[in-house]
């Protein structure tokens, strides 16, 4: 699994950092998602599907390759 | 198909008496016939009514339904053809894009999870100390006043940078003009206190600036007057959605009283909790719409300038997407309910309003063992429908001092 993110759409609600934190932050500087594990561990992957589907401006995509 | 559609004629006005925490039955028997129903607005203008869990996400993820205060009509009230002016400038909930960016922009990192978590101390601190005040003054109490209000108060009043003298005032004209039950004279004159306020504080920031949101502001291209309005869209939307939470989420738990054993008994509940009590309460209960085009919603054809209802709490009750929606279950892990909203606009503030109830709801339950209703429940005042934001006007208690 690969996450991409669109920070133009990026909202910054925060879902995505409540969701799985160690996978997603925000930046301190504009508040918009960054992601810290492009590549998730298995563990998180529910999650970060989740994370997916709760971001409220679909700036959240997932992949399966390494390039998308 | 389009004959036999449920029609919804009039909002109430009331909730079923006996069930304060449910959505008003007409709504709930819109939904059980279909997410989508009509409903005429006042002077015959054909809207909608949306119900159902999957149509108002996906009214609310859809730019070409717009937030425009100026395309908005009331949904009970006739005020004929007038011309609705657009929101005021910083008011940005009420605006669509690019010029709802404009300002939510400079403030998203303002209000992020790792900055609002960093306020926790601060609001256990506020929290002790109300509890503390309560515990020295006796049962009964008024939670609202004593509680409910006074911790998101002078959580977004220290945010903004709202000096401490000025607040108990400034408090009770945001109050008026919230709770739905003030005269329109009385509304005017509290609103323009308040506006009148916040650009003499936004003068003084851009003067001295402080260790605040505002004050950081000044340091952009926002004029004054928009900073004005983004100061009012702050307190507006921070003051009184939290404190009736709080005030009616602690009704709900009395109500449930093995799901506050629950709560009391497994710290580890709180984050589950909050969630639930969001899903279940859904305070702030509808918003609207204006579809820009004609759009196909729910096998119907929405056209362009169609006002909609977008009924939260009805959503977060569908039993399509929650299993006994109105079971209050703190133990509840499904996720995505709408009580802060889905798309652009969702809540700004939510990890701030996360990290107040996170904190005070737990730490009353524990202060308070024997924390019970000083009335019957039938007894406990509520809010009308009609109000934006649904809560309890006062909540009396009492406990084994
Ligand atoms: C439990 C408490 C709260 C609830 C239930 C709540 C609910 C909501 C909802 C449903 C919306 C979206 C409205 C729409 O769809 O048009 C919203 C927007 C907003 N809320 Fe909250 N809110 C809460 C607390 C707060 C707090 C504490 C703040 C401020 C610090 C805040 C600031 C805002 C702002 C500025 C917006 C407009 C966002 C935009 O248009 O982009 N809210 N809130
Ligand atoms: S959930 Fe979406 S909008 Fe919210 S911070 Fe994450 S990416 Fe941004």
């Amino acid at each position: 699994m690969r996450i991409t993110v669109d920070a133009e759409r990026c909202v910054g609600s925060g879902m995505c950092v409540l969701t799985v934190g160690e996978v997603f932050d925000q930046c301190q500087d504009d508040g918009k998602v960054i992601v810290l594990r492009p590549e998730p561990p298995a563990e998180t992957q529910d999650a970060v599907r989740e994370a997916v589907d709760l971001c409220p401006a679909a700036a959240i995509a997932l992949s399966a390759d390494r390039r998308p | 198909m389009g004959e036999s559609l449920y029609a919804v004629t009039t909002m109430p006005t009331a909730r079923q008496p006996g069930c304060p925490f449910d959505p008003p039955a007409e709504l709930t028997d819109a939904r059980r016939h279909g997410p989508i129903s009509r409903y005429t607005f006042p002077g015959g203008r054909p809207g909608w009514l949306i119900t159902g869990y999957d149509l108002v996400r996906s009214v609310l993820a859809e730019p070409r339904f717009s937030s425009r205060k100026e395309l908005m009509r009331h949904p009970t009230i006739d005020y004929g053809d007038i011309e609705i002016p657009p929101a005021p400038p910083g008011e940005f909930l009420l605006m669509d894009e690019p010029q709802h960016s404009r300002y939510r922009k400079p403030l998203i990192s303002k209000f992020t999870v790792r900055r609002m978590r960093l306020l926790t101390e601060r609001v256990e601190r506020i929290t002790a100390d109300h509890l503390d005040a309560m515990e020295e003054a006796g049962p009964p109490a008024d939670l609202v006043t004593a509680f409910a209000k006074p911790i998101p108060a002078i959580m977004i009043c220290e945010l903004l940078g709202v000096p401490y003298q000025d607040r108990g005032s400034f408090q009770e004209q945001v109050d008026s003009f919230m709770n739905g039950e003030t005269s329109d004279e009385d509304l005017i004159a509290a609103y323009t206190a308040t506006q009148d306020y916040l650009a003499g504080l936004v003068a003084a920031k851009r003067a001295n600036p402080t260790d605040d949101v505002l004050s950081d502001l000044t340091d952009s291209d926002l004029t004054d007057e928009e900073l004005k309005g983004i100061a009012l869209i702050l307190l507006a939307a921070g003051l009184d959605t939290t404190a009736n939470m709080l005030a009616l989420g602690t009704f709900a738990l009395l109500r449930n009283p093995e799901q506050l054993a629950a709560l009391r008994a497994d710290p580890a509940l709180a984050d589950g909790a909050v969630e639930e009590l969001l899903r279940y309460l859904s305070v702030a209960k509808t918003f609207m719409r204006t579809a820009l085009e004609d759009v196909e919603l729910g096998g119907q054809t929405i056209k362009a300038g169609s006002p909609v209802i977008l009924s939260y709490h009805t959503a977060n009750r569908d039993p399509e997407r929650f299993a006994d929606p109105h079971v209050l279950d703190l133990r509840r892990r499904d996720g995505g309910h709408l009580a802060f909203g889905h798309g652009i606009h969702q809540c700004l503030g939510q990890q701030l309003a996360r990290v107040e109830m996170r904190v005070a709801f737990p730490a009353l339950v524990d202060r308070f063992p024997t924390l019970r209703l000083a009335v019957p429940p039938e007894g406990v005042a509520l809010r009308p429908e009609t109000a934006d934001i649904y809560g309890v006007k006062s909540l009396p208690v009492t406990w084994d001092a």
